[in-house]
Parts: C-alpha cells; structure tokens; sequence
C-alpha cells in the first residue's frame, strides 16, 4: 500500500498529458546499467500485520520495570493534553514556518517557547531548538569558539559523560584542545583545578547544573573567575530543576543548553528529544539554529516570522553559524505546551516534589546494610550510592526483581564501579521506593 | 489580534497537580541553602487545562497543513503521513523504555524489541539505497550531512592523507556548504551546465589531489536526473575522491535505481521526505547515513548487531570510529515510524510511490509550461522548478507575490528563491499521494494567477487576503528583534 490514490484510468490520462506512454518512460535518464528491478525486500503488509508485529515486538522491552533510571533523561508525568494537542495534524503535518501567512501557529507556539526558555534559564534570547542536549552543548562550544576567537574549551567534571564524548567528536576535526576536570562525584566543580586551568586560549568552561552525579551548585563565583579570564561560561541544565534552583542568567552564565526530553516528551528509547539555547543579549547574532520575532503585518497587527537569517546556512551557507536546518519544532511544541499546563506554581512544586522523594529515598536506601550514601553536596533528584558489591551486578539482581535500579557508574568511571547514580520524579511513590529498598537490601 | 499564553494568565488559576506526597516524604526538609535557590518562581502562564486546549487548538487553525491543504513546498517531500505510524510510536513499550535501559543487563537483554526494529531498518535502508552498512543516529538531514563529511574526512585520514577540500555544486542545499565547513573542510562551487547537470568541464578542472569528496544531490535540486552521474562517480573515485549523496530527493529514486549502484559511497537519507514520517512543524526528523563497506569502520559508537542465536546486541568496540554524534541510538520514535512505513509499502509500494510522485511532478510541467518559464523544461523527477521570470518582466509580478496568491486560492506555496541558480524560482513538489484532481485544480488556479499577473498586477499587493495576518514585516523583526515576551 504505497497510499497512491490514482486510478489506472487517471495514469492512462495523465501518461497521454505528459505525452509519454508508460512510466518506464519518466525514468529515461538513469543509465540502463544501474536501473533496479526490484527491491529485494517482502512487498507492503496491511496496516493490521504491521501493528500486529510492531505490538508485538514492543513487548519485548523492559518498559515495565520500576524506574529509578536517570542520567540526564528522566521519567517524568506526560499530561493527556499535551499528546492530544500535538496530535493535530495542523501542527505535525505542517514543515518549516517559511511562509508566515500560513504558519503563524507554528511561529506563535515557537515564539512562546523561547519567551519560556528566557524566563526558566534567566537569559535573553533562546532558539527555536536544538536536536537534543549534546547536540546544544556541542554547538555552544563552536559558538564560544567563533565568538572569542580563541581555541581551548574546559569541561569541568561534573558534565555528562554522554555529552562529554559527544564535544570529543565535534571538536575533533576543528582543531579545538579540550581540557577536562577531574570528576567531583559527592561534591562541586573544583575552583582550584578550574583556576589552574584558565589561561589567555580557553574560549569557554562548561558546567552542569545539576552534574551528572546529582549535585547543586551556585555558579557565580565560577562566572566571575571565568568572565576575567576572558572566556565565556556555558551551563547545561536540567530544566526541571530550575523551578527550584537558581538560573543560569542569575549567576553570570553566557550560555545555557539543555536536555528538554523532561518537558513533556516520553524517553522513547533515546528521542527525538530537545535541545534548547538560551544566550545573553549581545552573543544573539552569534546564536545558531532557527529564531522567531515578533513583528507586525501590513495592517499593522501583531505578527511572528522567522528572523536573523542572515546567520542561516540557506543565505550565508558555508559561512553560516550552524548548518541546522530542520531542528526539533514539535517538541519544543510539547514542552511549551507542558510549561503551560504545569504553570508558574505547578513547575515549583514540581521540582520540591522531586526533592522530597529523592530525599526520602536517600534516607530509606542509607538503611540498607552496606550502602552508603556517596553525595555530600545538596544534591536536585539524583544522587550516588555505593555499594558493597559491583553496581553492574545489584542492577542485574535487581531488574529479576522488576526494578530499573539506576545508572551503574562503572560504564564510564570504572574507579567508582560499585556506585549506583539513583533518580527519583513525581511518578516514583513512597511504596515503591520503600520497596526498591527492601529489594536492594535482598540483592545484595 | 491572538494573545500570547502570558497574555491569558490569571494569577492562581492551575491546569495540573500532582500526587499527594506521604507524610514520610513530607518530613523530608528540602536540603538546599538559599544561595543555591531561585528568588522567585518562574514566569510561567498561569492556566486552566481548557484555557491551554483552546489556545494552542486556535494556534494550530492558523497553519496550512498537509491534513488541510496541498503542500507542494519543494525539495521537503510534503507527503501524506500514514496515522499507523503514530499510533505505533506511541506504544508504550516503544515511547516508555528509557534509552540507558541496555546497560542495565548485558547486552541490551532489556530491549530486545527496540534493537530488533533498529537492525532491520538498517537491513532495509541499506537495500533502498545500494550501501553496505548504516548508522541511524543523525537526528536530521543536515545532521547526516555533517556525519558523512566527519566519515570522508577520517577514511582520508586513516589513509594517512587528510584532504581538505570538498566539491558542491552550485544548485546545492545551504546545507551541504554549511555542514562541509562545520566538519572542517574548505568548499569549492561547481557550475551547473546548459542542460541543468553538474558542468563536468568545471568538476574536472576543480577536482585536485586535495578533495576529498563531492557532494551531489540526484535528481539535483532542479528535479532533473544527473546524467552524467556515473561519469562523475568514474573521474571523482580515480582520484580517490568519495561521492556524497545528499537524500533530500531519494523520493524520485525508490526501487527505480540505488545511489549505492550510481557510484555513491555515502548517502544520507531524509525519513521525514521519503518514508513518509511527520515533518512537524520544522522537526523532529532523522537523517540515517549508509556507507560503502570501506567507510564502515568509521561509523558512529554504538551500533546494532545480531548475534547468531538471533538476538541482538550493542556493539560500543570500534576502534575507529569518528565518535558519539548523538546521545543514543537516534531520533529512535521517527525511524520506528519509517520502520512501519517501509513494512507498509515494501517493495512493490516504495516503487508505486516513487513512480507516482515522479507522474504528478510531469504532469504539472506539461499543464504549466505555457505559462510559466521552465528554465531546464526535459522530462523531471520528482518535482520541477519553474520561473516567474516572464511575470516579473513583464507586470513587476514576483515569485513571492505568485505564493501569496496561491495562500488565498487555498495552498500553501512551492518553495520560492530556490535553488539560487534559478531567477524567480517556483520549486513544486507535488509528491505522489496528491489526486488528479487536486493537481487540476492547482495547475487552473497557477494558470489563473498568471493571467492576473497580466490583467491586474496591482491585486498582488494585498494579497494574502483571507489570512489572518497579511504580509509580515520582516525588516521590522530583524531590526528590533524582539524575540521574547
């Protein structure tokens, strides 16, 4: 079924039209020694064979363990309304908003996003979205770059590993150095080893808010050190935790990227996800990725249309800021649409619920013989544990017994290979927590 | 005038709330000093559940959509999207499984359903396009684009020559420029010839020791069939120069011919054009890049294998790999929709699709080339690209004025501008779930357009009408550049 709606009698007729008479004919231009037969694969199934086999292997996927998984990507609540508005086809068959007369829904959403990720990250301009988190730390890094003119990024230790390999291969081919941190598991980024780092090259430092290991920090002092040096300061974070925490424009920050998946999108086994960028006022020329003005029509009403084109790779092309071209639209649909519903209060007692339960959980899991909590800094919705034996080894046991047990940590630091990074979100209760414990404490 | 969500704030009011925490949890004293904390909540709307359904419902009746209008938008495949897709990717054992669940148990044990679909896209995508091998995770077309050049730079670089200079044709996609620079390498333009190809005189001249790879789209951005292709491929591979494929047009080619037999050694393809994936709104999509077996070494950390008891498993040993391009495995949810899209088709619908869409786009050239200028007017692929040229001559008439007026005849507009190489460019891709008689009735309204062109000129002004913003002012928004509320 290839959802063709000509009749034989229409393709006659249009064939006669076109003055050709077989189909054979429009393909005249491909050279008779590389034209195909056929594909070597089966014909078209009915749509009830397809679902039927799809279900099917669906089931064959851990998704109904109890999850305390986390590392950047979280299982938080989807409100029905949000997979109910997205489903218009208004908004998911429609492409980019090129012609503003017919997409103004496309462009207002999108501008309200970036009015959203303004508001949650402190700072003054944010793109249309990026394809994900790494994808945006990534950029900002060639962003940095190109705007100092200097040739040196820091990573301080508590930026994603997922993301850190990521900036690897970015880099690789543009003759940018990196440096990394050591990793600070139970505390902050290291001031010292930062100082140390900073020199007259270093066009950016990078830090995560909550790190990858949980904690909180207050960057400030960090923008000050970094803004003298004469680098800008980068932060990834983790938008949730902002209904809480202090924003990356309240501390100094130039840059803030971000994982957006927690906003609305399900986890989906890796995407798509969602990556916003949020810049200060002056580095807005500078920014990649698409951008939504308001303006007005000829009738003088108010009106939104892509803008700052000129940075665009269809005008500027190889001297573009970014080559993106299609980025992420409907999710960032889904995350404003999210913030809506979740409003100003909801997203504060969001982020306190996640808190609560994650300090719960630490008090309960510290009662199980031979764990020991490993964070010390106050740590969001996150925090390490360690075990008495291989993380790797609990997580298997523990998966037996219907439990996703957390990130083993061993995977990228295998000095820590009994440590457990452990998640918790408004879905986790207080029964199932009590009962992960008591698994653990069976487990090991 | 439609207000902002902020705009419809009521200080108090709320949509969502959560579950009751227990008392236990509520004990818990939240453990973070004040300087680590907000001063303030953020400016979030203030809402009701109704309030958010009708605003973004009224947003939504604001778009022209393939669900509501023919979108011949040129070079984005704007097809139907099958709703089995949709109804699939939302399967919870699909969009509920968290991407870091095989590190749990060895192996990817816990996603066995998820790597099976991963592995047989691969299989399939890699017999559509004539490679070897494929990675799925650029999360979009110019995202390949980016992964393929970062593939052709480490194959030169394992040869123990890094070149630096990539070949792109005149008529290309920003894109391909763009993501040729980003990955490190220096572009050189290429002319197209009378014939609208690729003018192999110019490529040859151009073609040094130092260039690494050219990249082509086929049919090219004129809709046409590079007929001269595999004469590239022959000049470009005897000087070790690898040819890209740039899948922005791979809908005009389905079971017809495979770039990999062209002569191609890496292509991306766009699942959100060609598998019929949605486009929403400007993304997400997917951009899958396959490659001859001598660049597979290089492919992206992780990959999908199938072990011979038939599982299938994470494969993170690559010694040369260019590295992580994505955090995971890929805009995973699209490619299961282009898995079932491609499951639905199969070889003999991927071939109907492809022959239709190339009928409808030959169908409009033949209604519309007495009216319109065709610059390059031969049998085309998948779309074709006329001129406003002879309106704009004649009556001062633009391209963009013929698109606001196919916005109030109920259309949204072929791409306009592009490819630059073309003047007053209309680029109509009609693709193949468009009827006769919508194409009819396109062509009667373009050709009614074109005499009032003529006839009335001065109507094109206010034109669109019957939307509710009328032309926008764009130098307004680039020059106060008020981008947030």
């Amino acid at each position: 079924m290839s959802y063709v709606p000509h009749t034989r009698e229409e393709r006659e007729a249009m064939l006669a039209a076109i003055g050709v008479n077989s189909l054979d004919s429009l393909f005249a231009d491909i050279p008779v020694s590389c034209r195909l037969t056929k594909l070597n694969m089966p014909d078209g199934l009915s749509e009830q064979e397809v679902y039927d086999h799809l279900h099917a292997l669906s089931h064959k996927n851990g998704h109904t363990l109890v999850s305390f998984l986390g590392g950047g990507f979280y299982d938080h609540a989807i409100p029905a309304a949000v997979d109910s508005l997205v489903s218009r086809g208004e908004f998911f068959t429609a492409y980019t908003p090129y012609q503003p007369e017919v997409a103004q829904g496309t462009l207002q959403a999108i501008f309200e996003y970036q009015s959203m990720i303004c508001r949650l990250t402190g700072l003054d301009a944010a793109n249309a979205s990026m394809y994900d988190g790494g994808t945006a730390l990534a950029e900002a890094v060639m962003m940095a770059v190109n705007v100092t003119g200097r040739n040196t990024v820091v990573l301080t230790g508590g930026v994603s590993p997922i993301y850190r390999v990521m900036i690897r291969s970015y880099t690789h081919n543009l003759g940018i150095n990196l440096t990394e941190l050591p990793t600070p598991v139970e505390g902050v980024a290291d001031r010292a080893a930062l100082g140390a780092a900073l020199n007259g090259d270093v066009a950016a430092v990078i830090v995560q808010n909550p790190s990858f290991f949980g904690t909180v920090d207050d960057f400030s002092d960090l923008a000050e050190l970094v803004h003298a040096a004469g680098a800008l300061l980068i932060a990834s974070v983790y938008p949730v935790s902002l209904g809480i925490l202090k924003r990356p424009g309240d501390m100094g920050v130039d840059i803030a990227t971000g994982e957006g998946q927690s906003l609305g999108l399900p986890l989906s086994f890796g995407g798509p996800y969602l990556g916003f960028f949020a810049v200060r006022q002056d580095l807005v020329r500078k920014m990649p990725g698409r951008v939504v003005g308001a303006t007005v029509d000829r009738r003088g009403k108010r009106s939104f249309v892509l803008t700052l084109q000129a940075r665009e790779q269809h005008i500027r092309r190889e001297k573009a800021t970014s080559n993106i071209c299609t980025n992420e639209a409907l999710c960032a649909l889904r995350a404003t649409i999210y913030l809506s519903l979740l409003g100003k209060q909801g997203l504060r007692e969001l982020a306190e619920t996640c808190v609560r339960k994650a300090e719960y959980a630490k008090r309960r899991l510290a009662q199980v013989d031979g764990v020991r909590i490993r964070s010390r800094a106050p740590t969001f919705n996150e925090f390490v544990i360690e075990l008495p034996i291989d993380a790797g080894e609990a997580v298997c046991r523990l998966v037996d017994r219907g439990f996703a047990a957390g990130f083993p940590l061993g995977r990228y630091y295998p000095e820590l290979a009994n440590c457990l990074l452990v998640a918790l979100t408004e879905k986790r209760t207080k029964a199932e927590i009590d009962h992960f414990a008591t698994a653990l404490e069976v487990a090991l | 005038m439609s207000r902002l969500i902020f705009e419809k704030s009521v200080p108090g009011r709320r949509a969502m709330s959560f579950p009751r925490l227990s008392a236990a949890e509520q004990a818990c004293a939240i453990p973070l000093p004040p300087n680590l904390c907000a001063t303030q909540p953020v400016e979030l709307p203030e809402v009701s559940e109704l309030d958010v359904i009708r605003h973004y419902t009224a947003l939504s009746q604001l778009n022209y959509s393939v669900d509501t209008h023919f979108y011949p938008l040129g070079s984005c495949t704007m097809k139907y999207n099958p709703r089995i897709c949709e109804k699939i990717a939302a399967l919870d054992g699909f969009a509920g499984i968290h991407p870091l669940l095989p590190q749990l148990r060895g192996g990817g044990s816990l996603t066995q359903g998820a790597l099976e679909v991963l592995w047989r896209t691969e299989r399939l995508l890699c017999e559509l396009s004539g490679m070897d091998a494929f990675t799925l995770q650029p999360m979009a077309g110019a995202h390949g684009e980016l992964t393929g050049m970062l593939l052709i730079a480490a194959y030169h670089r394992a040869k123990g020559r890094p070149r630096h200079q990539v070949l792109i044709p005149d008529s290309a996609h920003g894109t391909n420029p763009a993501s040729a620079a980003i990955a490190g390498f220096k572009v050189v333009s290429v002319a197209t010839d009378a014939e609208g190809n690729v003018d192999l005189a110019d490529f040859t001249a151009k073609l040094t020791p130092d260039t690494a790879a050219v990249m082509l789209t086929c049919p090219n951005t004129l809709g046409l069939f590079e007929r001269q292709v595999h004469v590239l491929a022959a000049r470009a591979h005897a000087n070790d120069t690898l040819l890209y494929y740039d899948g922005a047009n791979m809908n005009a080619l389905m079971g017809r011919v495979r770039p990999g037999d062209l002569g191609f050694d890496v292509v991306h393809l766009n699942v959100h054009k060609t598998l019929g994936t949605p486009h929403g709104g400007g993304g997400p999509g997917a951009g899958p890049v396959g490659v001859k077996a001598a660049l597979a070494p290089f492919l992206p950390i992780s990959t999908v294998e199938k072990r011979d008891d038939g599982t299938y498993a994470l494969s993170y040993d690559r010694p040369q790999s260019i590295g992580y391009i994505a955090p995971f495995y890929g805009n995973f949810a699209v490619l299961l929709r282009a898995f079932a899209y491609l499951l639905r088709l199969g070889a003999n619908g991927l071939r109907e699709a492809t022959d239709h869409a190339v009928l409808n786009a030959n169908y409009l050239r033949v209604k519309l080339q007495e009216h319109f200028d065709i610059p390059y007017n031969r049998v085309c692929m998948h779309e074709v690209v006329l001129s406003a040229e002879r309106q704009m001559k004649r009556s001062c008439v633009r391209a963009l004025d013929i698109a606001k007026a196919l916005i109030d005849a109920g259309y949204h507009p072929p791409t306009v501008y592009f490819p630059l190489i073309i003047h007053e460019a209309l680029m109509i891709e009609p693709t193949e779930t468009e009827s006769k008689e919508t194409l009819d009735a396109f062509a009667a309204d373009l050709i009614r357009i074109a005499k009032l062109a003529e006839e009335n000129p001065a109507a094109f002004a206010a034109m669109p009408e019957c939307t509710r913003v009328s032309r926008v002012d764009e130098t307004k928004a680039a020059r106060e550049m008020r981008l947030k509320a």
